[in-house]
């Protein structure tokens, strides 16, 4: 008995090769992100140096070739698409959640869950696609011209709900049976339980599944592009046609030189700013409201 | 041992590897190597014509840059570039270099198969495109409204639509913006009330292969490839390879390349035509 802490606590040599891959592999993944933003930083310089930082925001429109660099009505193409999308997403994957473990009937369970892992296995492009061809026809008839930001936050809320949807019902599959099992000998309702038990108990988990959404709405970028008509102006209702930041890249890099180019790279950089900001301001709700 | 070795082994593998980056370097600086800048527009065909001319011609390196028609013209003037490539006609100015055609490019007005109208006189497309004209009744069609369709910042097309139609893109007023031709075609396909303008040949392929748009005359001459490659359809611009005079072998070489049917399958993919001899 006495060895045993010997055994398992001294470092075998297979051991400690195993700790620094591992270590090696840690640092080689934070390393990258670092020389990622490092990266966007170098090639966004020259733009912030030339055209000026004030530009990007006072600038009269996006016309790069005229010299004309307003970057804000993309932001809020992007902002605006992803919380439409978010919104619209969230109540939904949670209720499938929760349909899933205490409503749904246990033979529809599987297939219907593996329904949803399908749908996140979609690549987006055939998103897009869909979009371009069957939604965008579509709202054109209701209201022309179709692509619009109506038809992004319509499709965005259809590729991240299966993020949203299955991190919700793996946060809800870890809410400890104890508590269910205190709240039927409490006699409570089942709504009553889901509502003021299990969904709190399970905030962690969700926000995860919440901020996932976030990070893929925000990143989405060919679906955006081939839906959302890409005129830079910020929309004033859900017909109007809008850029997200994404799209304004793909859109334009194959052909962008120079300052153009830069500011691009700028655009990427902001991008990863928004994409921050969110995560904190999530992380931020999370510690706010987590019970456990 | 086994903590000993690998770290060596490493050391090895990455020795190794320097040492052929090395030789391939080396190998690399004693080979003839060609120099290309200028029109992003013409950038990715010479590309891909570049790839194939390195596969038969070994040894050979081609380097394409972009940078504009301008850049390449004086890269060519100032000797730093061997071929400059221009989707412009050279000025009275420029007549300091040697120019050789070597592919056309034309693009075509295009509405929904089942627009009524036939034709769009110059004017009208002018007022279209800066939305002083909203309503297809207002041209002789139904009563719609019009969805104006304009391509992204820095694409070719939309220099081509800017000069022909003397339009800067801070006064077009569009509905949509697409990037490549295929997006263009698809969203017109999807909305019968638009119009846009795209590669020629993209354009009369995906007509012919059941897709419902409709390709509009320019000035009363019919928008195909046949009037492309002879000529008479205005909207379009001959793409140009300049070199000095005393250009070498190599690039003499490689612009009969260019200009040879060996490549015409290249030019055709990036929905040029070749120039017929």
């Amino acid at each position: 008995m006495i060895l045993l802490p010997n055994i398992t606590l001294s470092p075998s040599r297979v051991d400690q090769l195993l700790v620094w891959i591992l270590q090696g592999l840690a640092a080689f993944a934070g390393i990258l992100v670092l020389l990622i933003v490092g990266f966007l930083m170098l090639e966004a310089f020259p733009a912030v140096r030339q055209i000026g930082f004030l530009s990007f925001f006072s600038d009269a429109s996006w016309h790069p070739v005229e010299g004309f660099y307003n970057v804000m009505a993309m932001v809020w193409g992007s902002l605006l698409a992803m919380l439409g999308a978010v919104l619209l997403a969230t109540p939904l994957g949670i209720c499938s959640a929760v349909f899933c473990h205490f409503y749904a009937p246990t033979w529809f369970v599987e297939p219907y869950r593996k329904l949803i892992e399908l749908l996140a296995g979609i690549p987006s492009v055939v998103y897009g696609l869909w979009g371009l061809v069957v939604l965008v026809p579509l709202i054109g008839q209701l209201h022309p011209p179709g692509p619009s930001l109506l038809a992004g936050i319509s499709i965005l809320t259809i590729m991240i709900l299966p993020t949203i949807a299955l991190m919700a019902d793996a946060s809800l599959a870890k809410v400890p049976s104890v508590y269910l099992r205190g709240a039927i000998a409490l006699g409570l309702s089942r709504w009553t339980t889901i509502r003021c038990i299990i969904i709190p108990a399970a905030t962690s988990g969700l926000s995860t599944g919440i901020i996932l959404g976030i990070g893929r709405a925000i990143g989405e970028t060919m679906a955006m592009l081939m839906v959302c008509g890409n005129v830079v102006q910020v929309p004033t209702n859900l017909f109007d046609p809008m850029r997200t930041l994404t799209a304004n890249i793909a859109l334009e890099m194959a052909y962008a030189v120079e300052d153009h180019r830069a500011a691009l790279f700028f655009t990427g950089f902001l991008l990863l700013g928004v994409v921050i900001v969110m995560v904190l301001a999530v992380d931020y709700i999370k510690q706010r409201h987590t019970y456990a | 041992m086994i903590m000993l070795s690998w770290p060596y082994h490493t050391l090895a593998c990455f020795l190794f590897l320097l040492m052929m980056g090395c030789e391939s370097s080396d190998r690399m600086q004693n080979s003839a190597k060609l120099v290309i800048t200028g029109s992003s527009t013409l950038a990715p065909l010479v590309a891909d014509i570049g790839k194939r001319f390195e596969s038969i011609h070994t040894g050979v390196r081609i380097d394409v840059q972009t940078g504009g028609s301008s850049r390449g013209l004086a890269d060519v003037r100032q000797g730093l570039a061997d071929i400059g490539m221009m989707s412009r006609p050279l000025h009275a100015t420029e007549q300091d270099v040697m120019s050789r055609p070597i592919a056309r490019d034309g693009i075509s007005m295009i509405v929904h198969q089942s627009n009524p109208v036939q034709a769009l006189r110059n004017e009208q497309i002018i007022k279209l495109y800066t939305g002083k004209i909203h309503n297809w009744k207002e041209v002789g069609g139904e009563d719609a409204p019009i969805t104006v369709i304009n391509k992204a910042e820095g694409r070719g097309t939309l220099l081509l639509f800017l000069t022909y139609f003397q339009l800067q893109n801070i006064h077009i007023r569009a509905h949509v913006v697409v990037g490549d031709n295929e997006q263009g075609i698809k969203t017109v396909a999807g909305n019968p009330h638009s119009i846009a303008y795209v590669s020629i040949g993209t354009a009369e392929f995906d007509a012919n292969h059941g897709v419902p748009i409709k390709l509009l005359p320019i000035r009363d001459i019919p928008a195909s490839l046949d009037n492309l490659q002879n000529g008479t359809f205005p909207l379009s611009r001959s793409l140009l390879f300049v070199t000095n005079f005393t250009s070498t072998t190599l690039a003499k070489d490689f612009i009969n390349f260019v200009q040879s049917a060996a490549v015409y399958d290249l030019i055709a993919q990036h929905y040029f035509v070749p120039i017929s001899s």
